[in-house]
């Protein structure tokens, strides 16, 4: 098992308010909403450098949508910023007529995706975005892992001409991606090479899908690891050649089990490679307050839930 | 400069041409929202065939022209045909509204690729953000051309509006003029009936808005509140034209009711509508 040394932790809303500033001094198209969450989101830097391109909306997520929808038609790049929940759920039919209908190139940027939201409870962790995104046609749907990947999701995205639903988080979690990766929408990423199971792990549970993968070989399982950090589109060659070597597969990602990645895995494996697919997920269920690392364990997210879901799939397999 | 700039006598036959449009293309397809969409014809043919500076050679950025959204987007047949006389697109492709493979959508749609169409519509409340979205890129453009919009006046119950209504007001969204279709009907009934909009002109007033009234089936009084809302702009506040219009104008057994918002007239009732609709030299698609 490949080790994955970091040296610091960082949230992966800063590598957006990173990005985010990054391109605003190389790409003059690109504007920033926000909805009252400018902290929060880490948009401070940009809102301060680029005064002119920042556009304050207010606690009114719906118009905030409609606002950057019209905006892209004067050839703006819009990124707009509040937590997942709001981005989503409260706006969805917003971004169905106003952005993914009208094929518009919104850059939809949500944080406090999940249960690592923490002690705010559920009327904030949004556990259905995933599914809500990748229902929508012309939708692209991208959960990075760490902070650089954020950043450089963040930026590769205002390259891309589509709309964009990019999900990150509050949590400070190591940093173990390269600083100076090259972000391929679409692509997954080869963290580990196995045999024995492929791990298909998205946004925060990639580094909990590293920490399996040691207890795993310890266990003499040999773990293969990828980073799926584009949901749609699903990087399939790279599913299905992984699957090919090692007949079985964890999906974990920190969502409801129903319309998140494991879904999307589970119907190409419907449809092209039969094998067994375990999911680590949240099983159907809202959220409650609580420290990230307490709701991740009592959710089911941990590295223990990863292992323990991959030796189900190899006993499945060997059935 | 308008391409057409069209003289009053003109424009009430284009008028008259573009109604005839528009009870065709719904009878043809037995659907359709002809009530509003009559209603609203004089406002599309002052803004396409006097008042709006763009080009039909349509391009969705719209850089250095007057653009048009259409938030209840119900009415599309006076859009499409309004369109399609401008120049946008052959009036013969109004024989393919709202059937299959047409780009001439039950409701606006950009995903065909229809000339003239910039943002899907449909699901309501959604139009006037937009619309300031556009006016608010065309100020980091540089470009002084206007952003109009109209939306339903049974569409201001949703909140979205008045959302948009504040964050204009709040950010000197001066470039835009924005219309209220103000029918008095929705389709449970009147608007004082299904929602009360009490005093919409206060209402708008107190979100800091620069707001006027028109009378929206008399062109020399609608050119001339134009006129005024142009006047109005660029100073520092948006500017609203709440628009009295009759459903169904210019059909009389259609006017003066919600009845007719989603209803395609029968082969008599058609016949009677288009002799009603008279135009000097008819030119039906």
């Amino acid at each position: 098992m490949k080790d994955f040394p970091y040296t610091e932790k960082k949230d992966t809303r800063s590598g957006f308010g990173a990005g985010l500033l990054e391109l605003g001094r190389t790409n003059p198209n690109v504007v920033g909403l926000c909805a009252d969450l400018t902290g929060s989101m880490k948009m401070d830097a940009f809102k301060k450098e680029f005064p002119e391109r920042f556009f304050q909306v207010g606690i009114a997520e719906a118009n905030m949508m409609g606002l950057a929808a019209g905006m892209t038609i004067g050839g703006k790049i819009p990124y707009t910023g509040t937590f997942a929940n709001f981005s989503t759920g409260r706006v969805y039919d917003q971004i169905r007529q106003s952005i993914a209908y009208s094929g518009k190139n919104v850059k939809i940027c949500a944080s406090h995706a999940g249960l690592t939201l923490g002690e705010d409870g559920a009327t904030h962790q949004i556990l259905e975005d995933l599914g809500m995104m990748k229902m929508l046609p012309h939708m692209t749907v991208i959960n990075p892992c760490d902070y650089n990947q954020t950043k450089a999701a963040t930026i590769a995205i205002a390259d891309y001409e589509g709309p964009v639903y990019l999900r990150f988080g509050r949590p400070v979690i190591p940093v173990f991606t390269p600083a100076d990766q090259k972000f391929e929408i679409g692509k997954a990423v080869m963290l580990n090479e196995g045999t024995d199971v492929s791990i298909f792990a998205t946004g925060h549970l990639v580094w909990k899908a590293i920490q399996a993968g040691h207890i795993l070989a310890e266990k003499g399982i040999n773990a293969e690891i990828i980073n799926i950090h584009t949901i749609k589109p699903l990087d399939e060659e790279a599913v299905l050649k992984s699957v090919a070597k090692t007949g079985c597969v964890v999906s974990a990602e920190e969502h409801n089990r129903f319309g998140g990645l494991g879904d999307s895995i589970a119907q190409l494996l419907v449809r092209k490679h039969l094998a067994p697919q375990e999911y680590v997920a949240v099983n159907d269920t809202f959220g409650e307050s609580g420290t990230p690392d307490q709701l991740m364990e009592k959710y089911g997210l941990s590295e223990n839930d990863i292992v323990a879901a991959a030796e189900r799939a190899i006993s499945r397999k060997k059935q | 400069m308008n391409p057409h700039n069209k003289s009053i006598e003109e424009l009430k036959q284009t008028a008259a041409q573009v109604r005839r449009d528009i009870v065709r293309m719904v009878h043809a397809v037995n659907s359709g929202h002809p009530g509003g969409s009559l209603g609203c014809t004089d406002y599309f043919v002052a803004l396409y065939f006097k008042v709006m500076e763009y080009s039909p050679e349509f391009t969705m950025e719209g850089k250095n022209e007057d653009l048009f959204f259409l938030s209840n987007g119900h009415i599309s047949p006076v859009f499409y045909s309004t369109l399609a006389r401008a120049g946008f697109f052959d009036v013969k492709e109004l024989a393919t509204f709202r059937k299959l493979n047409s780009r001439l959508q039950g409701h606006p749609a950009t995903e065909e690729g229809l000339p003239g169409i910039r943002v899907a519509a449909g699901s309501l409340g959604q139009g006037l953000s937009v619309a300031l979205g556009a006016a608010q890129a065309k100020k980091l453009n540089n470009d002084n051309h206007l952003v109009y919009v109209l939306m339903g006046d049974g569409e201001q119950d949703e909140g979205q509006i008045w959302e948009a209504a504040m964050y204009a007001g709040h950010q000197k969204v001066d470039n835009i003029i924005a219309t209220v279709d103000r029918n008095h009907q929705q389709i449970d009934g009147s608007t004082d009936e299904v929602m009360d909009l009490g005093n919409l002109r206060a209402k708008y007033e107190a979100f800091g808005w620069h707001v006027l009234e028109a009378e929206g089936n008399d062109f020399e009084k609608l050119l001339s509140a134009f006129e005024e809302a142009k006047a109005a702009t660029g100073k520092g506040k948006p500017v609203m034209i709440i628009m009295h219009t009759e459903m169904g104008y210019g059909v009389d057994f259609m006017m003066g009711s919600h009845k007719w918002h989603g209803v395609a007239p029968n082969d008599e009732q058609l016949e009677i509508a288009l002799q009603q609709l008279a135009v000097n030299e008819a030119a039906d698609y």
